[in-house]
């Protein structure tokens, strides 16, 4: 492998309920606005990857969105695993620029998942569960993450204070993001009476569903100096793939994310304690501090406890989702990820305004599919 | 009562067929490597353990325990919503393998990792195909 690959340019759209947004003007502002936040031009893209859509199902959505947009890159792919897809897109970029195929790649996720599915989202979601062994039995997504918090309340004394505190910091991040989908602030008591979906899981501990788009590029290192923004390395990055169905999981306690991770911190050479900020795929609360630990950020049973101390604040010991995360900015299909992607970028750019975590130097990025199935980490560097 | 009203019956393929006519005749089965020793759920063409094709069938002694659930209050259909809250389980197995299912006949708030649950087979509206489910083991 060559050198090492930059994100140099990204774009999210404004988020929560767009009545007039499709798949295809997600997706063309999104894309549109990373290429030329890097100063380039759709021309100058050489590679295309695409997600998913559940608004506007297509064989080839890479291929819809290049004749849309009238592009015709020389390398193009789909890649469809849920919520650890725009992780993926960013490895499978980073792999076609470090191989010398592609000079910049356009990444590229969005769905209007909110208005496009409205009442039918939870139904369409539960279809990820196994039709013959899952489905049966009234699965929803939250029925199965709540399986790990429940055994994590039992054996590692996880509270739902620890839950709500995460809901409740990530609030107050999207507070001071002009873009987010929820901005209300939320106290704990209102996690706490929130309505109970699955438990241990109430409303403020689930993510929000969102119309919106995100997009990135990954650019050869050696085009960073004729490109207008500061660049972002990718210093590291890793996956890890378990399972698919959360009754095969082979524990409930350590999942992909712990490969993810410290191939991703290998690969950068450095160690936890050095990552600034931490951008971490939060479908639920419980997710997040369940993830931390098993990436080795927390000791088990800890990562709740720095939550509640403040220690995720954008102030605090370790900054986590400062733009407000799937919980409070928002969440559109593989955009949710994306978004995290984006605003690790923004953070090592110094462009967070008065989410601005101090001296950011090393961001964390982490994405995460199906339930716990997938997994994709990046440690993102200022250069 | 239309097809959009009941809940999910699962559609036997040729990897379960055995799998869902033994628990049409009230027999809990899995599948058991020959070669490597190991349990299966669910049933394969292979064991996802060694990759061995030499697969043999057993008939499960029904008992397991609970090793984690969630209370559901906001079913994910219409044909589930009558039930909540109801719960949906992880079951270990005393043959070694895992699954999932709802612990019927009893208080949701009753349910505990680890509580020791026994195999029914529930029949349900619309079709003959009965459901493996458990109940506390009392």
């Amino acid at each position: 492998m060559g050198k090492k690959a930059i994100i140099s340019g990204v774009y999210d759209t404004k988020v929560g309920a767009l009545p007039e947004s499709t798949c295809m003007s997600l997706h063309t502002e999104a894309g549109l606005g990373a290429v030329a936040d890097a100063g380039l031009k759709i021309s100058d893209i050489d590679g295309l990857l695409t997600a998913y859509s559940f608004t506007s199902p297509q064989l080839m959505l890479g291929g819809v969105f290049a004749e849309y947009v009238g592009m015709q890159p020389k390398v193009s792919a789909s890649i469809s695993m849920g919520g650890v897809t725009a992780g993926l897109m960013v490895h499978h970029a980073e792999s076609l620029v470090r191989a010398g195929i592609c000079r910049h790649v356009l990444c590229i996720t969005g769905d209007n998942r909110m208005t496009g599915l409205g009442e039918r989202v939870q139904a369409v979601m539960a279809d990820v569960g196994h039709p013959q062994y899952e489905q049966p039995y009234g699965m929803s997504v939250p029925t199965a993450f709540a399986q790990a918090a429940q055994l994590y309340m039992h054996k590692f004394g996880l509270k739902h204070e620890h839950m709500a505190a995460v809901a409740v910091n990530q609030r107050a991040n999207a507070a001071k993001h002009p873009n987010a989908h929820m901005k209300k602030p939320i106290t704990m008591d209102d996690v706490a009476h929130s309505k109970m979906i699955a438990s241990p899981l109430r409303m403020l501990d689930c993510c929000l569903v969102s119309d919106g788009g995100a997009a990135v590029v990954v650019s050869a290192a050696d085009t960073a100096r004729d490109l207008p923004r500061r660049g972002v390395e990718i210093l590291g990055m890793g996956e890890g793939h378990t399972h698919e169905h959360i009754f095969m999981a082979p524990s409930l306690e350590d999942f992909g994310c712990k490969d993810s991770a410290a191939k991703a911190l290998g690969e950068a050479g450095l160690r936890h304690a050095d990552v600034d900020c931490a951008h971490i795929y939060d479908c639920f609360t419980s997710t997040l501090l369940i993830c931390m630990e098993s990436m080795g950020f927390y000791e088990r049973g800890q990562a709740g406890v720095a939550a509640l101390a403040g220690e995720f604040a954008i102030g605090g010991k370790r900054p986590v989702n400062t733009n407000g995360g799937l919980l409070s900015y928002g969440s559109s299909g593989a955009a949710g990820g994306m978004f995290h992607v984006v605003e690790a970028v923004r953070q090592l750019r110094g462009e967070c305004g008065e989410r601005q975590v101090r001296d950011a130097e090393v961001a964390f990025a982490h994405t995460l599919g199906g339930i716990f199935s997938g997994h994709c980490s990046m440690v993102l560097g200022r250069m | 009562m239309t097809q959009a009203e009941l809940k999910p019956i699962p559609v036997p393929d040729s990897d379960s067929k055995p799998y869902w006519e033994a628990a049409n005749r009230g027999v809990f089965s899995f599948q058991r490597c020959r070669d490597c020793g190991r349990a299966q759920f669910y049933s394969r063409s292979l064991c996802s353990h060694c990759q061995s094709k030499n697969l043999n069938w057993e008939s499960s002694k029904g008992t397991g325990k609970v090793a984690s659930f969630s209370v559901v209050y906001r079913a994910p259909t219409a044909p589930f919503a009558g039930d909540v809250p109801y719960v949906v389980a992880l079951i270990d197995m005393d043959e070694g393998f895992r699954f999932m299912c709802n612990v019927l006949n009893c208080d949701p708030a009753s349910v505990t990792i680890g509580m020791p649950v026994r195999v029914l087979f529930e029949e349900r509206a619309g079709s003959p195909q009965k459901i493996p489910q458990v109940e506390p083991l009392k």
